[in-house]
Protein backbone atom coordinates (compact mmCIF):
# COMPACT_ATOMS: atom_id res chain seq x y z
CA UNK A 1 0.00 0.00 0.00
CA UNK A 2 1.40 3.42 -0.60
CA UNK A 3 1.54 5.91 1.91
CA UNK A 4 0.51 9.31 -0.35
CA UNK A 5 0.99 11.66 2.37
CA UNK A 6 4.84 10.31 2.16
CA UNK A 7 5.04 10.27 -1.61
CA UNK A 8 3.71 13.87 -1.69
CA UNK A 9 6.99 14.93 0.90
CA UNK A 10 8.96 14.17 -2.68
CA UNK A 11 7.35 16.91 -4.31
CA UNK A 12 8.29 20.15 -3.25
CA UNK A 13 5.92 22.40 -5.51
CA UNK A 14 3.20 20.63 -3.65
CA UNK A 15 3.67 22.57 -0.11
CA UNK A 16 4.14 26.28 -2.07
CA UNK A 17 1.17 28.29 -1.18
CA UNK A 18 -0.28 29.97 -4.06
CA UNK A 19 -3.50 32.04 -3.38
CA UNK A 20 -4.79 30.81 -0.11
CA UNK A 21 -3.55 27.16 0.53
CA UNK A 22 -1.14 24.94 -1.10
CA UNK A 23 -2.03 24.02 -5.01
CA UNK A 24 -4.57 21.72 -5.74
CA UNK A 25 -2.42 20.33 -9.13
CA UNK A 26 -4.73 18.69 -11.66
CA UNK A 27 -3.22 19.58 -14.86
CA UNK A 28 -1.12 16.89 -15.13
CA UNK A 29 -2.06 15.82 -18.70
CA UNK A 30 -0.13 18.85 -19.33
CA UNK A 31 2.86 18.34 -17.38
CA UNK A 32 3.39 16.82 -14.00
CA UNK A 33 5.20 17.82 -10.74
CA UNK A 34 9.23 16.62 -10.47
CA UNK A 35 10.06 14.41 -7.32
CA UNK A 36 12.99 15.59 -5.79
CA UNK A 37 15.29 13.40 -6.99
CA UNK A 38 14.85 14.40 -10.44
CA UNK A 39 15.47 18.18 -9.45
CA UNK A 40 18.45 17.27 -7.24
CA UNK A 41 20.10 14.77 -9.99
CA UNK A 42 19.85 17.56 -12.79
CA UNK A 43 21.35 20.00 -10.43
CA UNK A 44 23.90 17.50 -9.16
CA UNK A 45 25.08 16.62 -12.57
CA UNK A 46 25.12 20.31 -14.02
CA UNK A 47 27.08 20.89 -10.46
CA UNK A 48 29.87 18.03 -10.64
CA UNK A 49 29.83 16.26 -14.21
CA UNK A 50 28.54 18.72 -17.02
CA UNK A 51 30.48 18.19 -19.99
CA UNK A 52 29.62 17.57 -23.67
CA UNK A 53 29.22 13.66 -24.55
CA UNK A 54 30.58 11.24 -27.17
CA UNK A 55 33.51 13.91 -27.65
CA UNK A 56 35.82 14.57 -25.00
CA UNK A 57 38.68 12.08 -23.85
CA UNK A 58 38.82 13.75 -19.99
CA UNK A 59 37.21 12.78 -16.63
CA UNK A 60 34.08 14.51 -16.89
CA UNK A 61 33.28 13.93 -20.53
CA UNK A 62 33.75 10.10 -19.93
CA UNK A 63 31.16 10.15 -16.75
CA UNK A 64 29.08 12.45 -18.21
CA UNK A 65 28.38 10.01 -21.67
CA UNK A 66 28.37 7.46 -19.36
CA UNK A 67 25.54 8.48 -17.32
CA UNK A 68 23.15 9.34 -20.92
CA UNK A 69 23.98 5.85 -22.21
CA UNK A 70 22.97 4.31 -18.87
CA UNK A 71 19.71 7.00 -18.66
CA UNK A 72 19.08 5.07 -22.70
CA UNK A 73 19.37 1.61 -20.97
CA UNK A 74 16.99 2.69 -18.16
CA UNK A 75 14.38 3.80 -20.68
CA UNK A 76 14.93 0.67 -22.70
CA UNK A 77 14.38 -1.68 -19.91
CA UNK A 78 10.97 1.00 -18.82
CA UNK A 79 9.39 0.42 -22.25
CA UNK A 80 11.21 -3.05 -22.26
CA UNK A 81 12.44 -2.42 -25.72
CA UNK A 82 14.75 -5.07 -27.47
CA UNK A 83 18.38 -2.88 -27.59
CA UNK A 84 19.13 0.27 -26.21
CA UNK A 85 19.86 1.30 -29.84
CA UNK A 86 16.21 1.55 -30.61
CA UNK A 87 15.82 4.74 -27.75
CA UNK A 88 16.22 7.69 -29.34
CA UNK A 89 16.14 10.97 -27.43
CA UNK A 90 14.28 13.81 -28.49
CA UNK A 91 13.20 16.95 -27.22
CA UNK A 92 9.52 15.51 -26.43
CA UNK A 93 6.84 13.51 -28.02
CA UNK A 94 6.76 16.42 -30.08
CA UNK A 95 9.85 16.39 -31.67
CA UNK A 96 9.45 12.53 -31.95
CA UNK A 97 6.34 12.55 -34.36
CA UNK A 98 8.18 15.13 -36.40
CA UNK A 99 11.23 13.14 -36.54
CA UNK A 100 9.72 10.38 -37.28
CA UNK A 101 6.80 11.86 -39.88
CA UNK A 102 10.13 13.51 -41.55
CA UNK A 103 12.31 10.05 -41.73
CA UNK A 104 9.64 7.50 -42.27
CA UNK A 105 8.39 9.96 -44.92
CA UNK A 106 11.21 10.53 -46.85
CA UNK A 107 11.61 6.50 -46.84
CA UNK A 108 8.11 4.63 -47.59
CA UNK A 109 5.51 8.06 -48.31
CA UNK A 110 5.02 8.11 -51.93
CA UNK A 111 2.86 10.34 -54.35
CA UNK A 112 -1.36 8.36 -53.51
CA UNK A 113 -0.09 7.03 -50.40
CA UNK A 114 -1.90 7.46 -46.85
CA UNK A 115 -1.33 7.58 -44.09
CA UNK A 116 -4.39 7.10 -41.26
CA UNK A 117 -4.15 9.12 -37.71
CA UNK A 118 -7.72 9.58 -35.23
CA UNK A 119 -10.46 11.87 -34.65
CA UNK A 120 -9.09 12.44 -31.08
CA UNK A 121 -5.56 13.19 -31.62
CA UNK A 122 -3.93 15.77 -30.47
CA UNK A 123 -2.71 18.59 -32.98
CA UNK A 124 0.93 17.17 -32.56
CA UNK A 125 0.25 13.36 -33.85
CA UNK A 126 -2.12 15.38 -37.12
CA UNK A 127 0.19 18.54 -38.30
CA UNK A 128 3.23 16.76 -38.90
CA UNK A 129 1.84 14.09 -40.90
CA UNK A 130 -0.38 16.45 -42.60
CA UNK A 131 3.16 18.27 -43.35
CA UNK A 132 4.48 15.48 -45.19
CA UNK A 133 0.99 14.54 -47.04
CA UNK A 134 1.29 17.47 -48.72
CA UNK A 135 4.78 17.29 -49.26
CA UNK A 136 4.77 14.51 -50.75
CA UNK A 137 1.29 14.18 -52.47
CA UNK A 138 0.09 11.43 -49.89
CA UNK A 139 -3.12 11.56 -47.91
CA UNK A 140 -4.23 11.58 -44.36
CA UNK A 141 -6.99 9.72 -43.42
CA UNK A 142 -8.84 9.82 -40.33
CA UNK A 143 -10.70 7.03 -38.00
CA UNK A 144 -13.75 8.18 -36.63
CA UNK A 145 -14.55 8.12 -33.36
CA UNK A 146 -18.06 6.86 -31.28
CA UNK A 147 -20.14 9.66 -28.67
CA UNK A 148 -18.89 8.16 -26.21
CA UNK A 149 -15.36 9.24 -27.07
CA UNK A 150 -13.61 5.97 -28.54
CA UNK A 151 -12.60 4.81 -31.44
CA UNK A 152 -14.84 3.46 -34.05
CA UNK A 153 -12.74 0.11 -34.94
CA UNK A 154 -15.14 -1.12 -36.96
CA UNK A 155 -14.66 1.83 -39.53
CA UNK A 156 -11.14 0.67 -39.58
CA UNK A 157 -11.21 -1.80 -42.05
CA UNK A 158 -12.88 0.59 -44.23
CA UNK A 159 -10.40 3.36 -43.65
CA UNK A 160 -6.97 0.72 -44.72
CA UNK A 161 -6.46 -0.09 -48.27
CA UNK A 162 -3.35 -1.71 -50.02
CA UNK A 163 -1.96 2.48 -50.00
CA UNK A 164 -2.14 2.65 -46.46
CA UNK A 165 1.57 3.20 -45.64
CA UNK A 166 0.89 3.70 -41.53
CA UNK A 167 -1.05 4.32 -38.61
CA UNK A 168 -0.45 6.66 -36.08
CA UNK A 169 -2.60 6.67 -32.89
CA UNK A 170 -2.18 7.96 -29.67
CA UNK A 171 -2.41 5.46 -26.68
CA UNK A 172 -4.82 7.73 -24.23
CA UNK A 173 -6.76 10.41 -25.47
CA UNK A 174 -5.34 14.14 -23.74
CA UNK A 175 -8.50 15.73 -24.13
CA UNK A 176 -11.01 12.66 -22.77
CA UNK A 177 -8.53 10.01 -21.10
CA UNK A 178 -9.86 6.87 -23.08
CA UNK A 179 -7.57 4.45 -23.53
CA UNK A 180 -7.40 2.96 -26.96
CA UNK A 181 -7.10 -0.61 -27.76
CA UNK A 182 -3.67 -0.25 -29.49
CA UNK A 183 -2.86 -3.45 -29.33
CA UNK A 184 -6.01 -5.12 -31.22
CA UNK A 185 -5.10 -1.93 -33.47
CA UNK A 186 -1.42 -3.29 -34.04
CA UNK A 187 -2.28 -6.63 -34.51
CA UNK A 188 -5.19 -5.89 -37.05
CA UNK A 189 -2.40 -3.39 -39.21
CA UNK A 190 0.54 -5.94 -38.65
CA UNK A 191 -1.81 -8.85 -40.36
CA UNK A 192 -1.56 -6.17 -43.93
CA UNK A 193 2.07 -5.40 -42.57
CA UNK A 194 1.17 -1.69 -42.02
CA UNK A 195 3.36 -0.40 -39.46
CA UNK A 196 1.80 1.46 -36.51
CA UNK A 197 3.71 4.21 -34.44
CA UNK A 198 1.93 5.03 -30.92
CA UNK A 199 1.55 8.18 -29.25
CA UNK A 200 2.01 7.94 -25.57
CA UNK A 201 2.26 11.50 -24.34
CA UNK A 202 -0.37 10.45 -22.02
CA UNK A 203 0.33 6.73 -21.99
CA UNK A 204 3.23 6.03 -20.49
CA UNK A 205 2.62 7.28 -17.08
CA UNK A 206 -0.52 5.61 -16.52
CA UNK A 207 -0.09 2.59 -18.37
CA UNK A 208 2.36 -0.15 -18.43
CA UNK A 209 3.86 -0.21 -21.58
CA UNK A 210 5.86 -3.11 -23.19
CA UNK A 211 6.31 -2.36 -26.82
CA UNK A 212 7.88 -6.06 -27.58
CA UNK A 213 4.51 -7.07 -26.05
CA UNK A 214 2.52 -4.62 -27.75
CA UNK A 215 4.71 -5.33 -31.23
CA UNK A 216 4.20 -1.63 -31.90
CA UNK A 217 6.78 -0.55 -34.27
CA UNK A 218 7.26 3.06 -32.85
CA UNK A 219 5.80 4.76 -29.34
CA UNK A 220 7.08 8.02 -27.93
CA UNK A 221 6.75 10.21 -25.00
CA UNK A 222 7.55 13.00 -23.37
CA UNK A 223 9.96 12.92 -20.12
CA UNK A 224 8.09 16.08 -18.52
CA UNK A 225 4.45 14.22 -18.22
CA UNK A 226 6.09 11.26 -16.48
CA UNK A 227 7.86 13.37 -13.60
CA UNK A 228 10.98 13.87 -15.22
CA UNK A 229 12.69 17.26 -16.74
CA UNK A 230 11.17 18.67 -19.84
CA UNK A 231 12.81 18.93 -23.10
CA UNK A 232 13.69 15.36 -23.29
CA UNK A 233 11.57 13.08 -25.03
CA UNK A 234 11.54 9.51 -26.39
CA UNK A 235 11.35 8.01 -29.40
CA UNK A 236 11.14 4.06 -29.47
CA UNK A 237 10.88 2.60 -32.99
CA UNK A 238 11.86 -1.14 -34.03
CA UNK A 239 15.57 -1.07 -34.92
CA UNK A 240 14.49 -3.18 -38.33
CA UNK A 241 12.51 0.54 -39.26
CA UNK A 242 15.21 2.85 -37.75
CA UNK A 243 17.52 1.11 -39.88
CA UNK A 244 15.61 1.96 -43.01
CA UNK A 245 15.08 5.75 -42.61
CA UNK A 246 16.98 8.37 -42.98
CA UNK A 247 18.14 11.31 -40.36
CA UNK A 248 15.89 13.91 -39.34
CA UNK A 249 18.74 16.69 -38.93
CA UNK A 250 22.02 16.96 -39.93
CA UNK A 251 25.06 18.06 -37.38
CA UNK A 252 27.86 17.17 -35.21
CA UNK A 253 27.60 13.45 -33.65
CA UNK A 254 25.25 11.76 -36.23
CA UNK A 255 28.03 11.17 -38.76
CA UNK A 256 30.75 9.08 -39.15
CA UNK A 257 32.44 11.00 -42.01
CA UNK A 258 32.60 13.94 -43.70
CA UNK A 259 34.02 15.31 -46.48
CA UNK A 260 32.20 17.84 -49.14
CA UNK A 261 31.52 14.91 -51.79
CA UNK A 262 29.66 12.65 -49.46
CA UNK A 263 28.70 11.99 -45.96
CA UNK A 264 28.35 8.50 -44.23
CA UNK A 265 25.72 8.92 -41.02
CA UNK A 266 27.06 7.50 -37.61
CA UNK A 267 24.97 4.15 -36.44
CA UNK A 268 22.28 4.22 -34.28
CA UNK A 269 20.88 5.62 -32.33
CA UNK A 270 23.49 8.70 -32.63
CA UNK A 271 22.36 8.60 -36.67
CA UNK A 272 19.28 10.90 -35.37
CA UNK A 273 20.79 12.72 -32.29
CA UNK A 274 22.81 15.27 -33.93
CA UNK A 275 23.86 18.37 -32.05
CA UNK A 276 24.18 18.71 -28.77
CA UNK A 277 21.56 16.27 -26.95
CA UNK A 278 19.65 17.27 -23.30
CA UNK A 279 21.98 14.69 -21.80
CA UNK A 280 21.36 16.06 -18.59
CA UNK A 281 17.72 15.86 -19.40
CA UNK A 282 18.18 12.29 -20.11
CA UNK A 283 19.55 11.66 -16.88
CA UNK A 284 16.76 13.58 -15.01
CA UNK A 285 14.50 11.57 -16.83
CA UNK A 286 16.09 8.06 -15.92
CA UNK A 287 16.32 9.21 -12.35
CA UNK A 288 11.83 9.82 -12.66
CA UNK A 289 11.32 6.14 -14.02
CA UNK A 290 13.86 4.75 -11.51
CA UNK A 291 11.81 6.83 -8.89
CA UNK A 292 8.55 5.02 -10.53
CA UNK A 293 9.69 1.63 -10.39
CA UNK A 294 11.36 2.08 -6.85
CA UNK A 295 7.99 3.28 -5.85
CA UNK A 296 5.97 0.89 -7.78
CA UNK A 297 4.26 1.13 -10.90
CA UNK A 298 2.04 -1.54 -10.23
CA UNK A 299 1.20 -0.32 -6.82
CA UNK A 300 1.30 3.54 -8.38
CA UNK A 301 -1.65 2.53 -11.14
CA UNK A 302 -4.00 0.63 -8.64
CA UNK A 303 -4.15 3.91 -6.64
CA UNK A 304 -4.08 5.91 -9.76
CA UNK A 305 -7.29 3.91 -10.88
CA UNK A 306 -9.29 4.15 -7.64
CA UNK A 307 -8.61 7.63 -7.57
CA UNK A 308 -9.58 8.33 -10.51
CA UNK A 309 -12.89 6.26 -10.43
CA UNK A 310 -13.65 8.25 -6.69
CA UNK A 311 -13.34 11.55 -8.95
CA UNK A 312 -15.41 10.72 -11.78
CA UNK A 313 -17.89 9.15 -9.65
CA UNK A 314 -17.76 12.28 -7.10
CA UNK A 315 -17.48 14.98 -10.13
CA UNK A 316 -20.98 13.27 -11.51
CA UNK A 317 -23.14 14.01 -7.80
CA UNK A 318 -22.52 17.87 -9.06
CA UNK A 319 -25.84 18.58 -11.29
CA UNK A 320 -25.39 20.18 -14.54
CA UNK A 321 -22.03 18.09 -15.08
CA UNK A 322 -21.55 16.82 -18.32
CA UNK A 323 -18.49 14.84 -18.87
CA UNK A 324 -16.87 14.96 -22.63
CA UNK A 325 -15.96 11.08 -23.41
CA UNK A 326 -17.90 8.40 -21.28
CA UNK A 327 -16.43 5.59 -22.50
CA UNK A 328 -15.70 2.50 -19.39
CA UNK A 329 -12.16 3.02 -19.93
CA UNK A 330 -10.25 5.46 -19.16
CA UNK A 331 -7.56 7.13 -17.12
CA UNK A 332 -7.23 10.17 -14.73
CA UNK A 333 -8.14 12.57 -17.36
CA UNK A 334 -12.01 14.05 -16.47
CA UNK A 335 -13.25 16.87 -19.19
CA UNK A 336 -16.16 18.71 -18.53
CA UNK A 337 -18.55 21.19 -18.80
CA UNK A 338 -19.92 22.56 -16.04
CA UNK A 339 -23.92 24.20 -16.77
CA UNK A 340 -23.23 26.58 -19.41
CA UNK A 341 -20.49 28.32 -17.90
CA UNK A 342 -17.51 28.96 -20.39
CA UNK A 343 -14.99 26.70 -19.35
CA UNK A 344 -12.13 29.75 -19.18
CA UNK A 345 -14.72 30.92 -16.42
CA UNK A 346 -14.59 28.12 -14.26
CA UNK A 347 -10.91 27.53 -14.97
CA UNK A 348 -10.29 31.29 -13.78
CA UNK A 349 -12.44 30.78 -10.62
CA UNK A 350 -10.42 27.39 -9.81
CA UNK A 351 -7.66 29.43 -9.82
CA UNK A 352 -8.14 31.85 -7.56
CA UNK A 353 -9.45 28.73 -4.90
CA UNK A 354 -5.63 27.44 -5.66
CA UNK A 355 -6.51 24.62 -7.73
CA UNK A 356 -4.42 24.14 -11.03
CA UNK A 357 -7.09 22.90 -14.07
CA UNK A 358 -6.69 23.42 -17.75
CA UNK A 359 -9.61 24.84 -20.16
CA UNK A 360 -9.91 25.18 -24.04
CA UNK A 361 -9.55 22.64 -26.53
CA UNK A 362 -6.60 20.54 -25.54
CA UNK A 363 -4.82 21.06 -28.51
CA UNK A 364 -7.52 18.48 -30.10
CA UNK A 365 -10.04 20.88 -32.29
CA UNK A 366 -11.12 18.39 -34.50
CA UNK A 367 -12.86 16.52 -31.61
CA UNK A 368 -14.23 19.76 -29.94
CA UNK A 369 -15.67 20.04 -33.42
CA UNK A 370 -17.19 16.48 -33.25
CA UNK A 371 -18.52 17.41 -29.69
CA UNK A 372 -20.07 20.63 -30.84
CA UNK A 373 -18.25 22.70 -28.18
CA UNK A 374 -15.17 25.08 -28.26
CA UNK A 375 -13.34 23.65 -25.36
CA UNK A 376 -14.04 21.68 -21.90
CA UNK A 377 -12.58 21.88 -18.78
CA UNK A 378 -10.15 19.52 -18.06
CA UNK A 379 -8.81 18.44 -14.40
CA UNK A 380 -5.82 15.43 -15.03
CA UNK A 381 -4.69 13.10 -11.96
CA UNK A 382 -1.09 12.04 -10.99
CA UNK A 383 -0.20 9.62 -8.27
CA UNK A 384 0.16 12.96 -5.90
CA UNK A 385 -3.17 13.84 -5.52
CA UNK A 386 -5.74 12.76 -2.35
CA UNK A 387 -9.22 11.88 -1.89
CA UNK A 388 -9.82 14.83 -0.15
CA UNK A 389 -8.20 17.40 -3.19
CA UNK A 390 -11.23 15.26 -5.51
CA UNK A 391 -13.48 16.63 -2.35
CA UNK A 392 -12.49 20.04 -2.29
CA UNK A 393 -12.00 20.40 -6.03
CA UNK A 394 -15.79 19.18 -6.09
CA UNK A 395 -17.30 21.45 -3.13
CA UNK A 396 -15.08 24.26 -5.36
CA UNK A 397 -16.94 23.18 -8.56
CA UNK A 398 -20.23 23.82 -6.27
CA UNK A 399 -19.07 27.29 -5.20
CA UNK A 400 -18.45 28.19 -8.72
CA UNK A 401 -22.19 26.90 -9.81
CA UNK A 402 -23.41 29.26 -7.15
CA UNK A 403 -21.16 32.37 -8.34
CA UNK A 404 -22.93 32.10 -12.04
CA UNK A 405 -26.30 31.03 -11.64
CA UNK B 1 -17.99 62.78 -21.08
CA UNK B 2 -15.31 61.67 -18.88
CA UNK B 3 -11.98 61.71 -19.42
CA UNK B 4 -10.19 58.74 -19.88
CA UNK B 5 -8.43 59.00 -16.88
CA UNK B 6 -11.35 60.21 -14.93
CA UNK B 7 -12.94 56.73 -15.28
CA UNK B 8 -9.86 54.87 -14.75
CA UNK B 9 -9.83 56.92 -11.33
CA UNK B 10 -13.87 56.20 -10.54
CA UNK B 11 -13.48 52.03 -11.71
CA UNK B 12 -10.89 51.98 -9.58
CA UNK B 13 -12.59 53.58 -6.45
CA UNK B 14 -15.37 51.17 -7.24
CA UNK B 15 -13.30 48.22 -6.84
CA UNK B 16 -11.31 49.63 -3.37
CA UNK B 17 -14.86 49.46 -2.28
CA UNK B 18 -15.58 45.48 -3.12
CA UNK B 19 -13.56 42.85 -0.59
CA UNK B 20 -12.42 39.97 -1.69
CA UNK B 21 -12.00 38.13 -5.34
CA UNK B 22 -15.56 36.35 -4.77
CA UNK B 23 -16.71 40.36 -4.85
CA UNK B 24 -14.45 41.35 -7.16
CA UNK B 25 -15.64 38.57 -9.40
CA UNK B 26 -19.09 38.97 -8.75
CA UNK B 27 -19.10 42.62 -9.62
CA UNK B 28 -17.47 41.49 -12.79
CA UNK B 29 -20.11 39.37 -13.68
CA UNK B 30 -22.93 41.84 -13.08
CA UNK B 31 -20.93 44.16 -15.31
CA UNK B 32 -21.17 41.60 -18.17
CA UNK B 33 -24.58 40.77 -17.38
CA UNK B 34 -25.46 44.48 -17.75
CA UNK B 35 -23.47 44.92 -20.89
CA UNK B 36 -25.69 46.02 -23.53
CA UNK B 37 -26.09 43.41 -26.32
CA UNK B 38 -24.17 43.97 -29.63
CA UNK B 39 -26.29 44.94 -32.31
CA UNK B 40 -26.99 41.49 -34.55
CA UNK B 41 -24.94 43.40 -37.76
CA UNK B 42 -21.96 43.14 -36.09
CA UNK B 43 -21.74 40.35 -34.86
CA UNK B 44 -19.81 38.54 -38.11
CA UNK B 45 -17.06 36.80 -38.44
CA UNK B 46 -14.63 40.10 -39.55
CA UNK B 47 -14.90 41.77 -35.89
CA UNK B 48 -14.36 38.32 -34.25
CA UNK B 49 -11.10 38.43 -31.99
CA UNK B 50 -10.08 34.53 -31.66
CA UNK B 51 -8.35 33.93 -28.28
CA UNK B 52 -7.62 30.22 -27.91
CA UNK B 53 -9.04 30.42 -24.23
CA UNK B 54 -12.40 32.82 -25.05
CA UNK B 55 -13.51 34.80 -27.80
CA UNK B 56 -14.08 38.56 -27.99
CA UNK B 57 -16.20 40.33 -30.61
CA UNK B 58 -15.75 44.16 -31.18
CA UNK B 59 -16.99 46.83 -33.62
CA UNK B 60 -16.53 50.30 -33.80
CA UNK B 61 -18.26 53.45 -34.96
CA UNK B 62 -17.50 56.91 -35.41
CA UNK B 63 -19.96 59.77 -34.79
CA UNK B 64 -19.30 63.70 -33.79
CA UNK B 65 -15.99 63.22 -33.83
CA UNK B 66 -15.83 60.01 -31.14
CA UNK B 67 -15.59 56.54 -31.33
CA UNK B 68 -18.28 54.23 -30.17
CA UNK B 69 -17.64 50.63 -29.21
CA UNK B 70 -19.64 47.48 -28.64
CA UNK B 71 -18.42 44.32 -27.88
CA UNK B 72 -19.26 40.66 -26.21
CA UNK B 73 -17.84 37.60 -25.25
CA UNK B 74 -18.42 33.92 -24.80
CA UNK B 75 -16.71 33.81 -21.22
CA UNK B 76 -18.37 36.07 -18.26
CA UNK B 77 -15.25 36.83 -17.04
CA UNK B 78 -13.38 38.22 -20.14
CA UNK B 79 -16.93 40.17 -20.89
CA UNK B 80 -16.75 41.90 -17.95
CA UNK B 81 -13.36 43.16 -18.33
CA UNK B 82 -14.51 44.17 -21.95
CA UNK B 83 -17.64 45.86 -20.03
CA UNK B 84 -14.89 47.75 -18.12
CA UNK B 85 -12.94 48.45 -21.17
CA UNK B 86 -15.57 50.20 -23.21
CA UNK B 87 -16.57 52.57 -20.22
CA UNK B 88 -13.22 53.91 -20.62
CA UNK B 89 -12.71 53.78 -24.23
CA UNK B 90 -16.34 54.38 -25.69
CA UNK B 91 -17.31 57.54 -26.90
CA UNK B 92 -14.22 59.53 -26.38
CA UNK B 93 -12.16 61.05 -29.02
CA UNK B 94 -9.50 59.02 -31.50
CA UNK B 95 -6.63 60.98 -30.50
CA UNK B 96 -7.45 60.64 -26.44
CA UNK B 97 -7.78 57.06 -27.08
CA UNK B 98 -4.22 56.53 -28.88
CA UNK B 99 -2.80 58.84 -25.86
CA UNK B 100 -4.49 57.08 -22.85
CA UNK B 101 -2.44 55.50 -20.36
CA UNK B 102 -4.02 51.72 -19.48
CA UNK B 103 -3.55 51.80 -15.86
CA UNK B 104 -7.01 50.66 -13.86
CA UNK B 105 -6.38 46.92 -15.08
CA UNK B 106 -3.41 46.97 -12.60
CA UNK B 107 -4.36 48.68 -10.06
CA UNK B 108 -7.61 46.78 -9.65
CA UNK B 109 -5.67 43.57 -9.78
CA UNK B 110 -7.02 42.04 -13.09
CA UNK B 111 -3.71 42.50 -15.03
CA UNK B 112 -2.97 38.53 -15.05
CA UNK B 113 -5.81 38.73 -17.08
CA UNK B 114 -4.01 41.03 -20.19
CA UNK B 115 -1.05 39.52 -19.93
CA UNK B 116 0.19 38.19 -23.60
CA UNK B 117 0.15 34.87 -22.71
CA UNK B 118 -3.29 34.58 -21.36
CA UNK B 119 -4.37 33.96 -24.89
CA UNK B 120 -8.59 35.27 -24.23
CA UNK B 121 -8.38 37.86 -26.55
CA UNK B 122 -8.09 41.04 -24.06
CA UNK B 123 -5.17 42.38 -25.20
CA UNK B 124 -5.86 41.76 -28.92
CA UNK B 125 -8.97 43.78 -28.52
CA UNK B 126 -7.66 46.82 -26.86
CA UNK B 127 -4.87 46.59 -29.90
CA UNK B 128 -8.33 46.58 -32.14
CA UNK B 129 -9.62 49.72 -30.35
CA UNK B 130 -6.32 51.71 -31.03
CA UNK B 131 -6.76 50.31 -34.35
CA UNK B 132 -9.45 51.71 -34.78
CA UNK B 133 -8.63 55.03 -33.30
CA UNK B 134 -5.75 55.72 -35.93
CA UNK B 135 -7.65 54.56 -38.37
CA UNK B 136 -10.33 57.34 -38.19
CA UNK B 137 -7.84 59.42 -37.22
CA UNK B 138 -6.15 59.13 -40.48
CA UNK B 139 -8.86 58.88 -42.34
CA UNK B 140 -10.37 62.54 -40.92
CA UNK B 141 -7.18 63.82 -40.76
CA UNK B 142 -7.49 64.81 -36.54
Amino acid sequence: MLDINQLRNDFPILHHTLYKRPVVYLDNAATTQKPKVVIDTTSEYYAKYNSNIHRGVHFLSEKMTEAYESARQTVKQFINATYNHEIIFTSGTTESVNLLAFSFGEAFIREGDEIVVSEMEHHSNIVPWQMLCQRKDAKLKVLPITYTGELNLTALPTIINERTKLIAITHVSNSMGTINPIKEIIDFAHQRNIPVFIDGAQGIQHQIVNVQELDCDFYAFSGHKIYGPTGIGVLYGKEKWLEQIPPYKGGGDMIKTVTFEKTIYNELPFKFEAGTTNFIGAVGLAAALKYLNEKGRKEILLYETELYQYALQKIQTIEGIRIIGTSDNKTSIISFLLDNIHPFDTGMMLDKMDIAVRTGNHCTQPLMKFFGIDGTVRASLAFYNTYEEIDYLVDSLKKVKDLFS
Amino acid sequence: MKSIEEIQHEIVEEFENLGDWVERYNYLLELAKNLPPMDEKYRKKENLIEGCQSQVWLAAEFKDGKLYFQADSDALITKGIVALLLKVFSGQHPNDILDAQLWFIDKIGLSAHLSPTRSNGLVSMIKQIRMYALAYKTKYNL
